[in-house]
């Protein structure tokens, strides 16, 4: 079997999931997504273990590896959504935006005062 | 053994001073035994060096305490005549200058630092007198100066007292720097610092540029001697305490200056430019002040102008090359003049005001300061040059080398230096005596016949609640530290005169007795002065009638505080052309003219009373061509920093701030625009590296 | 071990190609209407189709252990995990509008590039590659297993306390903050 068969439908699984995990809103999808792009790694390192035929098998451990991490990282990722969705009632990422740069009130005029305003106003 | 004790005559006050000045706040009960015991003691060591050089050869000491480069820097004494004398003279005016504060001061909440800052000035003089080397002198010259700053501007709290002290600075700083060129121009010809060594090089011919070096340290000595056209610190300095007047102006700062020239005498030799300069400034500053003196309506103003018409006599006599004559000079000079310095200080504590004016109007004046009247009067009749008074000796001194060189003697001094100097000093004679004569009429004379009516109210200008006058209180006398100081300071001026004939003995050997020819023109002069001012008087006496009405000023207050009140309100009397009567405050209704109509000086002066009153305008004038320049550029240097330079830094600013928003704006929160933004320059990283391999 | 590939050229591909071509198509087929559909739990439904056919893939990779264990923990838990998720989040039933954020467009814009990029350097780089199958089984649960505990005991060790420290995590994360939240909590849940 020619090994650019598994090569670029990994390559093309992992651009889907990389879309959907960009494009998704709620949180529980890309985290789906997420597995099928570790899942088009997987593809990845299953084919070249059994094109190199290598003796201590690397390639198919380090798949049962990430199929276990990614388990792991399910599990705990959908406990920290539904946590999230547990406090603000919502699971779409595009709402969590606390971390973001937001104007205080009244920057027009602060802003010519310079940083120390605005860390003021940050902090305020 | 002498030059041990030498040195510990400037070492003493030293330590006083930096001991008062750390231990004056925390313990205040030793701060006047702090402050008096060091100087008199260096006073009587000063005069044991005195006694012990005296006549014989110079001494000479020198230590090299580290190397200092290419011209060595040496902690030199050098004692000789000049030395020891004018030491005494300092020693001595300090010590009484120190005594007498204990009691003009005694209420002074500054007093510890005001003692210990004397002390310092003190010991700086000291240095400057005994110093066998340039660079140690400029030191206590340069700690003069600091000192007359902090002494002068001792009333701080007053805005004349303040600007005066900043004046003082500044303008003898002005001088300080070519000075100090001066002093490193000789250095670098003689190769050392050492005094001793710059004369015998000024001596042998090795000095390259000796009128610029001359004209430089002239600078120097115009600026701490107060001569013109660098004189109008001095009469600002007025602002000061009248012990610190005396201090500056009888012994130390002053003297300085004359006493540098006289000291380095064969190098101004040098140079026929730099005596001509020397005469001419002599001339116009002995002159102008006189004349300013006469105008003056502030009893210190009219001291200090005159102290700057005496240092041109100094000059003058410099200038005519005779050294013993001007240090002659300086010490009769050093001896009325505290005297009058420290007797108007007690006048003015008595009248509770700075101004002649209304001075006049007080008639028990004399009754009540009985000391300040006699002593000075002798201390007039010395500056007047009146015959037995020592100041008639040291003047005739200085005439009769004026009219040696005038008549072509000396083969250095042409004879047109000798006549300028010998008839500025003439006419100055006159207006001397014209203006000690005003000062005594109007100080002690003035009033009507007797007070007619009961004490009207008092003239305390502005009533603080510690001065607080009580009408009914009897004037206490003056504390006996300030009443015996004048005595022991009438004394030399009195009787100085006596050591004429044993004074050539400690300078340079040439006679000081005076000549018939200059005694009798220049006692005539002075004659002539007393009797114009007084017919003056007189005459204005009888214009305005009986004279004023009387008016006794009730004294309980502090001397310190009349005369720190009397400052302050001076500012508004100097703010009018010529003190009016509505200035004064007691205008006593029904005498036309006024109390200033008595004043023989308007008389006498006529049209130059008004430009003499301001010193002839030059302060005005250094306004127009050096202050207000100044303060233009500093206008347009602000306007160039303001507008120009903080313009750019804005800018700077602004571009990063601009850049900042626009990376805020990216800042949104949502995970997905970073994560996508990261992972598209992932690809595009990729993508590059792939191409560019 | 490269066997040259102009032997077995791309246009006469054998029965295995075949398969795993078809395989392949429909497996990309299913994860792109994963990451598409407005429907959400038949997302996740769609993932049981693409990680399946991903299982299938690995049959046909020779590696029947690697794929046993796909379906057991992929198809069989992940996937169950993922729809107790949506079910507990309250995820609609039905088509829901929203459920790309606005980044749909750059996001696409991001994958095609990746993808363009990734499939132009693997095609370049694996043209002629072959992978000769036919030799020996490369992963029967025996050989996997002989690998696993003889050479990779370690992290296996390593990766059964990764598995509990996510345990604990999970369980840490999704338990009810003390006794005073209790009855609060109920409602927000219901």
């Amino acid at each position: 079997m020619h090994l650019v068969y598994p090569a670029v439908l990994a390559a093309l699984l992992f651009s889907v999931g990389l879309y959907g995990v960009l494009a998704r809103r709620n949180a529980i999808l890309v985290l789906m997504s997420v597995e099928l792009m570790l899942n088009a790694v997987n593809l990845n390192l299953v084919a070249f273990d059994v094109w190199l035929r290598d003796t201590l098998h690397a390639g198919q451990a380090l798949t049962l590896f990430v199929v276990t991490v990614a388990a792991a990282e399910i599990g705990i990722g959908l406990a920290i959504v539904l946590l999230v969705f547990r406090s603000r009632g919502t699971a779409d990422v595009d709402r969590l935006t606390d971390l973001a740069d937001r104007t205080p009130p009244g920057a027009g005029d602060q802003a010519d005062t310079g940083t120390a305003a605005t860390g003021r106003g940050r902090a305020a | 053994m002498t030059v041990t004790l030498a040195a510990l005559v400037p070492l003493l006050p030293f330590l006083a001073a930096v001991t008062g000045l750390l231990t004056g706040r925390l313990a205040p009960g030793y701060v006047r035994p702090l402050a008096v015991l060091p100087t008199v003691t260096s006073a009587a060591l000063a005069a044991v060096v005195c006694a012990r050089v005296g006549t014989g050869p110079a001494e000479t000491a020198a230590t090299e305490l580290t190397p200092t480069g290419s011209v060595p820097v040496d902690l030199a004494l050098h004692l000789d005549g000049f030395a020891t004398l004018a030491a005494v003279l300092v020693g001595v005016v300090a010590s009484c200058v120190q005594i007498y504060s204990t009691g003009y001061l005694r209420d002074d909440p500054r007093y510890p630092s005001y003692a210990a800052l004397v002390s310092l000035f003190t010991s700086a003089m000291l240095l400057v007198v005994y110093s066998g080397d340039l660079m140690v002198l400029l030191v206590g010259w340069e700690i003069m100066g600091i000192c007359s700053y902090f002494l002068v501007g001792h009333y701080w709290e007053t805005a004349p007292a303040r600007s005066a002290s900043l004046k003082a600075f500044v303008v003898t700083k002005l001088g300080d720097v070519p000075f100090l060129i001066g002093v490193f121009a000789l250095a670098a010809d003689a190769g050392t610092f050492r005094i001793n060594g710059i004369l015998t090089t000024a001596v042998n011919g090795g000095l390259e540029h000796p009128t610029l070096v001359g004209l430089l340290l002239l600078a120097g000595v115009a600026g701490k001697s107060a001569q013109f056209p660098l004189h109008t610190w001095l009469p600002d300095a007025m602002a000061g305490p009248t012990p610190v007047s005396a201090l500056i102006h009888a012994a130390t700062m002053v003297a300085a200056g004359v006493y540098l020239v006289a000291r380095l005498l064969p190098v101004f030799l040098l140079s026929t430019t730099v005596l001509v300069v020397l005469a001419v400034l002599a001339a116009v500053t002995m002159l102008g002040s006189a004349l300013c003196a006469l105008a003056q309506d502030d009893i210190k103003r009219v001291l200090a102008y005159s102290t700057i018409g005496q240092l041109g006599y100094m000059t003058g006599a410099l200038a005519v090359a005779d050294r013993g004559a001007a240090t002659f000079h300086l010490l009769t000079h050093g001896a009325f003049k505290a005297l009058l310095f420290l007797g108007a200080g007690v006048v003015i504590h008595a009248a509770g005001t700075n101004s002649l004016a209304v001075m006049s109007t007080m008639s028990d004046l004399r009754d009540r300061v009985p000391d300040a009247f006699w002593t000075m009067t002798i201390g007039l009749l010395a500056l007047s040059a009146i015959f037995p008074f020592s100041g008639f000796f040291s003047k005739e001194s200085v005439l009769r080398a004026a009219e040696h060189a005038a008549e072509g003697h000396l083969d250095r001094v042409p004879s047109g230096v000798g006549w300028t100097v010998l008839v500025a000093g003439l006419v100055t004679a006159l207006v001397t005596a014209a203006y000690a004569t005003r000062l005594w009429l109007l100080a002690f004379r003035g009033g009507g016949p007797a007070p007619a009516h009961p004490p009207t109210t008092p003239p305390s200008p502005v009533p603080t609640d510690e001065a607080v006058p009580d009408p009914a209180h009897q004037p206490a006398p003056e504390p006996a530290a300030m009443r015996w100081t004048l005595w022991l300071l009438a004394l030399p001026a009195l009787a100085l005169g006596v050591a004429t004939g044993a004074l050539p003995d400690y300078f340079d050997g040439g006679t000081l007795s005076p000549t018939l020819t200059t005694s009798v023109v220049g006692s005539g002069m002075a004659l002539t002065g007393v009797l114009l001012t007084y017919g003056a008087w007189r005459s204005a006496q009888a214009r305005t009638g009986a004279g004023a009405p009387a008016v006794t000023t009730p004294q309980d207050t502090d001397a310190a505080t009349a005369e720190a009140l009397a400052i302050g309100t001076r500012q508004t009397v100097a703010a009018q052309t010529v003190p009016t009567p509505a200035d004064t405050p007691p205008a006593p209704p029904g005498a036309p003219p006024g109390p200033d109509g008595t004043d023989p000086g308007r008389l006498l002066l006529g049209p130059l009373h008004r430009p003499a009153v301001h010193g002839f305008h030059l302060d005005a004038l250094y306004h127009a061509v050096a202050v207000r320049p100044v303060l233009a550029a500093a206008r347009l240097v602000r306007f160039l920093d303001r507008e120009v330079v903080e313009g750019y830094v804005r800018g700077a600013g602004l571009a990063p701030r601009l850049l900042g928003a626009a990376v805020r704006r990216a800042q949104t929160g949502n995970v997905q625009t970073y994560l996508s933004a990261l992972l598209a320059g992932a690809v595009i990283l990729a993508v590059l590296a792939a191409v560019g391999a | 071990m490269i066997l040259t590939a102009e032997a077995n050229g791309f246009l006469s591909p054998n029965g295995v190609e075949i398969v795993f071509l078809l395989v392949g198509v429909v497996t990309l087929g299913a994860a792109v209407i994963t990451v598409t559909t407005r429907q959400l739990v038949h997302a996740a439904l769609w993932l049981v189709v693409a990680l399946g056919g991903l299982a299938v893939e690995y049959l046909l990779l020779t590696a029947e252990f690697i794929a046993w264990v796909q379906v057991l923990i992929y198809v069989g838990s992940v996937v169950v995990l993922l729809l107790f998720g949506l079910m507990l989040t309250r995820a609609p039933i039905g088509r829901s509008p929203d459920a790309d954020s606005e980044n749909r467009w750059v996001a696409l814009a991001v994958a095609l590039a990746a993808a363009a990029t990734l499939v132009t350097v693997v095609a370049d780089a694996f043209r002629s590659t072959w992978i000769d199958l036919d030799r020996s089984v490369q992963g029967s649960p025996e050989v996997t297993g002989e690998s696993l505990f003889r050479h990779w005991v370690l992290p296996f060790e390593a990766l059964s306390v990764l598995l509990l420290a996510a345990l604990v995590g999970a369980i840490t994360l999704s338990r009810r903050r003390g006794a005073d939240d209790a009855p609060a909590s109920p409602k927000q849940e219901r």
